[in-house]
């Protein structure tokens, strides 16, 4: 059986050798004739060396995660052959250097490529004999070729997309890359190995337009939308890329600052925040652990800052480089005594868009830090996404006093309150340069001053915390949580963040079989018990599933709705949940009398 | 309109001990800003934690009190957020050059516009007296059960060797000398630091107004570097050599400490600033803070060039 449009392609190498660059051409080529993509990155904490490798999905229709089965598999290096040659699937393609002794046994279409030779042949041409050595990174150009070669796709695709690659002070290279590829085409085709290839990409026509990006990228388009003028961090992977990307693009004006430690970078964006512009920081795991103690200053002054928080394997440096939601009890709870927070969590990159500009909105009406937990899966996966919709994005800032309105408060009441005692919590704010008020990390009266008084104390620190009731109370259902599948179900999925994905993937396939849905928790603090526990209630099994050690979320929900899930699926080795392991979990939680279902795939 | 001495205080208690320089430290800052006549809506205080770090709460302008150490990105932050704001931070010298040494340093590299006001008592004096990082080695204040075993840091040196373009010091019962070298802090473009000798009557029985103030071999231990004739200031900012003789002078008048003690400016340089920096990196002069991105409640800021990046063709 041929197999056309439907499949995982894989490149893998030594980290700096072009992995990352091939696999966004092969993904590009693959999404302008109209196909889905789904990519992910793995990569080492090492700047040259070391294994890493991209894995693309491809897809006719719309998709949100990875597998593990591997259909074409290509390198130009021995390591990768070994480490992945055993997730090819049986008559799947696998490409490799003729010059590397590579031999593998069963129903494999095996593609000895002459990379040398093709490197040789174009230096020739382009007189560039001198420069052999750097042209070596052109393997990655002729192993997209090939492999699109294999898949029979018209060479004018690829064509198109190494015309958009090879642009501004790379636009030299794009002929003798473009003459790099033909040859491998015609390697290809002599060879008659696309014949004997089982696969193909047949183009989709007229496909609604799409966009392809990451996280990282997706996140800093929406701060921009959002208003997020100010953004300070501190270098760490894997959030810098998202601070990087606002710093590249000046015209939109986004003061990027980068500081010193994490400390610094907390504290700058608070002070920011003070004068009323809308201010973000971006991090990872050790980054937040530093910021605990501002978060606390952010919360008991009513600051609103946006804290961007990229999880990566912990504890302490873990795997920097790699996936885990280990920080949801950490960003609950970060920073000593209490103080009114809100942590929300998106599941994908089009989710990361729309609640961006949520978090803004948050933390400006309720005046307040708001933690958005995304990771590492999410910030550097790519995706072809349908382009969002602006015409239902709202932007509110929440109760700010013009300076009408100030001078009305002063002449009626003798003084601004920065910290009024109010209903709902929320006191009307001013910025820095419209009027005088304090702020202070010591308890405060309503002016801001410091009061250690037992009844301001009493009434403050309410008037602070009641906000996470008002939250509650105010925030649309949507911002809380989101249930896919039937309404009703015998068996609930509940999870958070990027696990989303590789459960969507299946949940079609597993309603064949049994009658599930999957609860995605958004609003992680102030907790949607209310409405959690209505939904939790109608199914019989509830099975969370979730990429840290203990069941995170499994433990938030005993202790804030006192239902205490029946199987935990639970993954900690750094690399995201595939689609087949996801798959797999659900039916054994279903089926084994375990309560740890124990995942560990990827390399 | 113009405002007075008076204008400038609030009814908040203000709880130092009976003696503490820090008053003359506040009475000058107070008559600095008499003096200079500022948009007072537009000036904000930012200070540290500590007994320093309690004076915005006495002083009728925004006053923003923050965390341990972290004074100087708290007001790095305001001030780049809104550069037409005047940022004056207070900190002690354990805030400063303690726990917040890193910021401190830090901030040397990127000289924004902020003045930074160090009241520097050689001890915590808010957690009863433990040795702070100006305090000599082998020295035993009051409340130390055994000697100073850390040597001290050299904040001046530190500062003018970390980029600081105005570095100075006072004391904090000389208010009339204080005032003026606020007010030459306030109107210097750049980073600037002055280190107040302020003495602790509760914790630091060493460096007390008595000892600051005593005649030594027939002069005042604190003297002024005006009166010497001591030039700080490069005169031309594109000559290294004339640089490196102002650096290596004020690093020397910088370690004069016992018998005599010098107060008043010990550097002086005009170099760009971070803000003038950034005019370059965004082609215009920023200020976030008045960044117009909603019109009625409806994003406005055009990201189609972001968009088009990313789509497919």
């Amino acid at each position: 059986m041929k197999v056309a449009n439907n499949f995982t392609w894989l490149i893998g190498g030594p980290q700096g050798s072009g992995v990352d660059s091939s696999a966004n051409t092969f993904a590009k080529t693959c999404a302008s004739v109209g196909l889905f993509i789904y990519g992910k990155r793995e990569y080492h904490s090492n700047i040259k060396g070391a294994h890493s490798y991209y894995p693309i999905r491809i897809s006719d229709k719309f998709i949100r995660s990875h597998t593990d089965n591997i259909d074409i598999l290509v390198s130009f290096e021995k390591e990768t052959l070994l480490l992945h040659h055993e997730n090819v699937v049986q008559k799947g393609i696998i490409i490799f250097d003729k010059d590397i002794a590579f031999n593998k046994e069963g129903d494999y279409l095996l593609v000895p490529i002459p990379f040398n030779d093709i490197i040789k042949e174009a230096a020739i041409k382009f007189d560039k004999e001198k420069d052999y050595s750097k042209l070596q990174i052109m393997r990655n150009v002729i192993s997209v070729a090939a492999s699109l070669a294999l898949l029979k796709l018209d060479f004018k695709h690829l064509e198109k997309v190494l015309q958009s690659v090879f642009t501004g002070r790379r636009a030299k290279l794009l002929d003798i890359n473009i003459f790099s590829a033909s040859l491998t085409y015609e390697y290809i085709k002599s060879n008659s190995f696309d014949q004997k290839s089982n696969y193909e990409i047949i183009p989709i026509e007229n496909q609604k337009e799409r966009i392809i990006t990451s996280g990282t990228t997706f996140t800093g388009i929406a701060k921009i939308l959002a208003g997020c003028r100010f953004q300070s961090y501190y270098p760490i992977t894997p959030a810098s890329d998202e601070s990087e990307y606002l710093e590249a693009h000046p015209e939109h004006e986004v003061l990027v600052i980068q500081a010193e430690d994490e400390i610094a970078a907390i504290t700058m964006a608070i002070g920011a925040a003070l004068t009323g512009v809308r201010a973000a920081t971006s991090t990872s795991g050790p980054g937040l652990s530093l910021m605990a103690e501002s978060q606390g200053w952010a919360g008991i002054n009513e600051v609103p800052v946006v804290i961007f928080n990229y999880q990566r394997g912990g504890p302490s440096t873990g795997l920097p480089t790699r996936h885990e939601q280990g920080d949801l009890e950490f960003s609950l709870y970060a920073g000593h005594s209490e103080f009114p927070r809100i942590v929300i969590a998106p599941g994908d990159i089009e989710e990361s868009f729309y609640l961006t500009i949520e978090a803004f909105n948050l933390a400006d009406k309720y005046q307040l830090p708001v933690i958005f937990l995304s990771d590492k899966s999410i910030a550097n996966s790519i995706q072809t996404l349908y382009p969002f919709d602006i015409d239902n994005i709202k932007i509110e800032r929440g109760k700010i006093l013009s300076e009408d309105q100030l001078k009305e408060i002063i002449e009626k009441e003798g003084r601004y309150k920065r910290f009024k005692i109010t209903d709902d919590g929320i006191s009307p704010r001013i910025f820095i340069g419209q009027g005088i008020f304090w702020n202070t990390g010591d308890e405060h009266d309503e002016l801001g001053h410091i009061s250690e008084e037992s009844n301001n104390r009493t009434k403050m620190f309410e008037k602070r915390m009641k906000k996470m009731e008002t939250i509650l109370k105010e925030v649309d259902n949507s911002l809380k949580y989101r249930l896919y599948g039937p309404q009703e179900a015998e068996y609930t999925i509940i999870g958070w963040g990027s696990v989303k994905g590789p459960v969507l993937d299946n949940l079609e396939e597993l309603n064949k079989y049994y009658s599930i849905n999957f609860l995605q928790i958004i609003l992680l603090k102030p907790f949607p018990s209310q409405e959690v526990l209505e939904i939790l209630s109608n199914s019989k099994t509830i099975i969370s599933i979730e990429m840290n050690y203990s069941g995170q979320l499994a433990n938030l929900l005993r202790k804030e709705i006192g239902i205490e899930v029946n199987k935990r699926i639970l993954k900690w080795n750094g690399r995201p949940f595939s689609k087949e392991e996801v798959f797999k979990a659900i039916i054994d939680a279903i089926n084994l009398d375990t309560k740890r279902i124990v995942c560990n795939s990827g390399i | 309109m113009s405002y007075k001495l008076a204008d400038l205080k609030t009814d908040y208690n203000i709880d130092w001990c009976p003696g503490c320089g820090d008053f003359g430290i506040l009475n000058s800052l107070m008559s600095a800003l008499v003096d200079l006549q500022l948009d007072l809506k537009k000036v904000v205080l930012v200070s540290g934690i500590g007994c320093s770090g309690k004076t915005p709460h006495f002083v009728n302008i925004t006053g923003i009190h923050t965390l341990h150490g972290r004074d100087i990105p708290f007001a790095t932050g305001i001030k780049l957020a809104n550069p037409e704001l005047t940022v004056i931070d207070i900190g002690g010298d354990g805030n400063t050059y303690g726990i917040g040494a890193g910021h401190f340093l830090n901030a040397g590299r990127r000289n924004i516009d902020i003045t930074v006001l160090v009241f520097n008592n050689g001890v915590y004096g808010l957690t009863k007296g433990q040795a702070s990082p100006t305090l000599k080695l082998g020295m035993k204040t009051k409340s130390l059960p055994l000697p100073n075993i850390n040597q001290a840091i050299n904040s001046l040196s530190v500062a003018i060797v970390s980029g600081y373009t105005f570095v100075a010091r006072s004391y904090a019962y000389d208010v009339k000398h204080l005032k003026q070298i606020i007010k030459k802090a306030i109107l210097h473009k750049g980073l600037s630091l002055i280190d107040i000798l302020q003495p602790c009557p509760s914790y630091n029985d060493i460096h007390t107004k008595e000892y600051f103030e005593q005649v030594v071999n027939n002069s005042k231990r604190i003297y002024k570097l005006e009166d010497e004739g001591y030039d700080p200031e490069v005169k031309d900012p594109n000559n290294h050599q004339e640089i490196q003789e102002k650096i290596v002078k004020a690093i020397l008048k910088s370690q004069e400490w016992g018998d005599k003690i010098p107060i008043g400016v010990f550097y002086k340089i005009n170099l760009p600033t971070f803000e003038e920096r950034l005019i370059d990196r965004y082609g215009k002069k920023l200020n976030p803070s008045k960044s117009i991105f909603e019109i009625n409640n409806k994003p406005s800021t055009n990201i189609s060039n972001l968009i088009e990046e990313i789509k497919i063709r």
